[in-house]
């Protein structure tokens, strides 16, 4: 479903991504790790199509269709997700305006009905619920004011309404606490699906307890060294990113 | 600019004060001239275009007009407001409806109030307003025909709004339009009063409105006072407002400008007595080749007293704007509390802000700050937007009318603020 292939990227002259191959099937959720610096938010931002990068060489597709090419509201309606390490605030938007908003854009691009303000009272409220969270939320400004759980709830949510083909997760569990942490990964797991792929990014196995990945893919120095199952998380956790050449506590 | 002899004192003939005062206004203006950029206060604001112009004083209008169209803050089908209708300058009872008012209130043009009422515009008209020095209130006093009295008694709450509509009804583009209305509002103690100007324009002919409110509060008189000016983009308006707030007295007042070619609020308030508040708050959305003025002096003279002030401006294209905000605290008026907030957004690089925020204190025990900021939109949030599938256009005008949206959202009137935000959102989307 998702085809990277020989992605080549830099920010202004400095290569950061330098020969990405992943594959991933729809129903499979992978996870990429690596140190600080290795590249890993730099993938997930290309793949959400934010300015400032500069792809060298290479291709991604999403079900066979160029992503690269597209806007990154194109890419939204296309099926990317991607959940942000940090959601940004929105001083002055309601997140049910801002969420309407994005829900209708969505549509219309796919070709499906928009909906009006009751509909979407009712579909947001029914999310809420099966994610466990209160509507109280939808009044507040996006994500102003929110605690960190609150705002990672937040992108669960609005992954929920958005139904992607393709949702990446970026340090999702950085700034929550292990409560926090377990309610946003029973959020995304209830999202798990036979026809949705995720990518997670991540530091620390952690996340990986909660979100159990089918693959498991190290990123070093802008390119994926080493690929396994699930256990290959464990194992980096106990040995550090040491053999990829990367000093830690340097 | 010469405006024209023949209509001196429209107003009400055989009041010697008042004749005495118009002859003053226009002697005066003879004087001075028109504000140009070599004076500090206008040195951001050319009215050379406006003085190029062969104005004349608006005749008497009779435009044919359904008060059912005419602009208003208040839901149609809900409790109506107390409203007055001026079209080019002249008030129109057949268009008014100023309904039925508490016991004392007086709300009717001036210049039927100047046959009832003489004695307490005489004591009033003026006063603040002063002709010497300022070419604008020397003008509007000459030339001056109409307006609107507002009076409260002491202790009197007006539980609806008040509005007044001002319209521009040019009908030669080649020889336009000019009037100089006068808003006076006396405000008894302890009385309360929402008060909602409109001003617009009917047509695409330029006119030009010098407006002049004096604005009298009592001791522990609260004015809301809120104007939206969306007049055509030929238009010249400037409007001076004056303001005395006695002890305990508040004034909250919001300035939404989208309309005219050059546009000029000058605010100016004097905290006269201990323990005033003064909330002054706007916003400005321009673009074409539109220049918007806002200029204020928020003068503290007793202590106690607070002042806020938010302003928030977008400019487009190669639309201008100027923020001149004083503050000035006087000795003895001690443990002021004054703050003073200016953000524009430039949305084109063609578009020019001049900001000058101006802090005087000579008192020793106070909090004062202002601050400034111009800035594009935040590039962030813009990818957020569209990362969900908000396209770029829709997540601009969301970011735009949020930015202004913090502003309109310290108007106290619900009913006002829900008014003007839609009024932001139409700008935001044209057509």
């Amino acid at each position: 479903m998702l085809e990277i292939t020989n992605l080549h990227a830099s920010v202004g002259d400095r290569p950061i991504l330098k020969g990405i191959d992943l594959s991933v099937q729809a129903g499979q959720v992978h996870a990429i790790m690596g140190p600080n610096g290795s590249g890993k938010s730099t993938l997930s931002y290309i793949l959400a199509g934010r300015e400032g990068y500069t792809i060298t060489e290479g291709a991604v597709t999403l079900d066979g269709r160029d992503l690269l090419a597209q806007a990154p509201e194109e890419r939204a309606a296309s099926g990317v997700f991607l959940a942000f390490q940090y959601p940004v605030e929105i001083p002055g938007v309601s997140n049910a305006t801002f969420l309407k908003a994005a829900l209708n854009g969505v549509r219309r691009r796919r070709g499906e009905k928009e909906l009006d303000a009751m509909e979407f009272l009712k579909l947001t409220r029914v999310k809420c619920r099966q994610l466990g969270m209160t509507d109280e939320m939808l009044k507040r400004a996006v994500n102003v004011g929110f605690s960190g759980g609150e705002k990672k709830r937040n992108e669960v949510l609005q992954m929920a309404l958005l139904d992607p083909r393709l949702a990446v997760l970026d340090e999702t569990d950085s700034g929550l606490d292990i409560d926090a942490l377990r309610i946003v990964a029973d959020g995304v797991n209830a999202l798990r699906g036979p026809d949705r792929a995720m990518l997670v990014i991540t530091h620390y196995q952690r996340l990986l307890s909660y979100i159990v990945p089918d693959r498991v893919h190290v990123l070093a120095h802008g390119r994926i060294q080493r690929s396994g199952g699930k256990e290959l998380a464990l194992e980096l956790e106990a040995r550090g990113y040491a053999e990829f050449g990367v000093d830690e506590a340097a | 600019m010469t405006p024209d002899a023949e209509d001196y004192s429209r107003l009400t003939p055989g009041l010697p004060w008042l004749e005495a005062l118009q002859t003053e206004g226009r002697r005066r203006f003879a004087d001075l001239g028109l504000p140009t950029p070599r004076q500090e206060a206008w040195r951001f604001t050319n009215l050379g275009p406006l003085g190029r112009l062969p104005w004349r004083t608006a005749p008497p209008g009779s435009t044919t007009l359904v008060p059912e169209s005419l602009p208003s803050v208040v839901p149609a089908g809900g409790p109506p407001s107390h409203r007055l209708v001026f079209v080019n300058g002249t008030w129109r009872p057949d268009l008014s409806s100023p309904g039925a008012l508490p016991e004392g209130v007086v709300l009717t043009g001036l210049a039927s109030a100047l046959t009832d009422h003489a004695g307490l515009i005489e004591a009033h008209l003026g006063r603040l307003a002063a002709v010497d020095g300022h070419a604008l209130i020397a003008l509007n006093t000459g030339f001056l025909a109409s307006g609107a009295l507002l009076a409260l008694p002491a202790g009197t709450v007006l539980e609806r709004p008040v509005e007044l509509v001002m319209m521009g009804a040019g009908t030669d583009a080649e020889r336009p339009l000019a009037w100089h209305p006068r808003v006076l509002v006396v405000a008894g103690a302890g009385s309360r009063a929402t008060l909602v100007e409109h001003h617009v324009s009917l047509n695409r002919h330029p006119g030009f409105a010098n407006l002049v409110a004096e604005l009298f509060l009592a001791p522990g008189a609260q004015l809301r006072h809120y104007k939206v000016q969306r007049e055509n983009p030929e238009s010249f308006h400037l409007a001076t407002v004056t303001g005395r707030l006695q002890h305990d007295a508040g004034y909250e007042g919001f300035l939404l400008t989208t309309g005219g070619r050059l546009s000029r609020n000058e605010v100016r308030l004097v905290l006269d007595g201990a323990g005033a508040t003064v909330t002054l708050n706007g916003a400005y959305l321009v673009r074409g080749r539109q220049h918007c003025d806002t200029t204020t002096l928020i003068d503290h003279a007793h202590p106690r007293g607070t002042s806020r002030q938010m302003f928030k401006g977008v400019l487009d294209a190669e639309a201008r704007a100027v923020f001149q905000g004083q503050v000035l605290v006087r000795p003895g008026a001690q443990r002021t509390d004054g703050h003073q907030l200016h953000r524009a957004l430039l949305l084109s690089d063609q578009a020019q802000i001049d900001a000058k925020p101006e802090l005087e204190i000579h008192a020793d025990d106070v909090k004062c700050s202002h601050g400034a900021t111009v800035g594009d939109l935040d590039d962030d949030a813009l990818f957020y937007l569209r990362a969900r599938g908000i396209d770029r256009d829709c997540a601009r005008a969301l970011l735009i009318a949020a930015f202004v949206n913090e502003a309109i959202a310290e108007i106290t009137d619900p009913t006002v603020a829900t008014a003007f935000e839609a009024l932001a959102d139409g700008w935001l989307t044209p057509g």
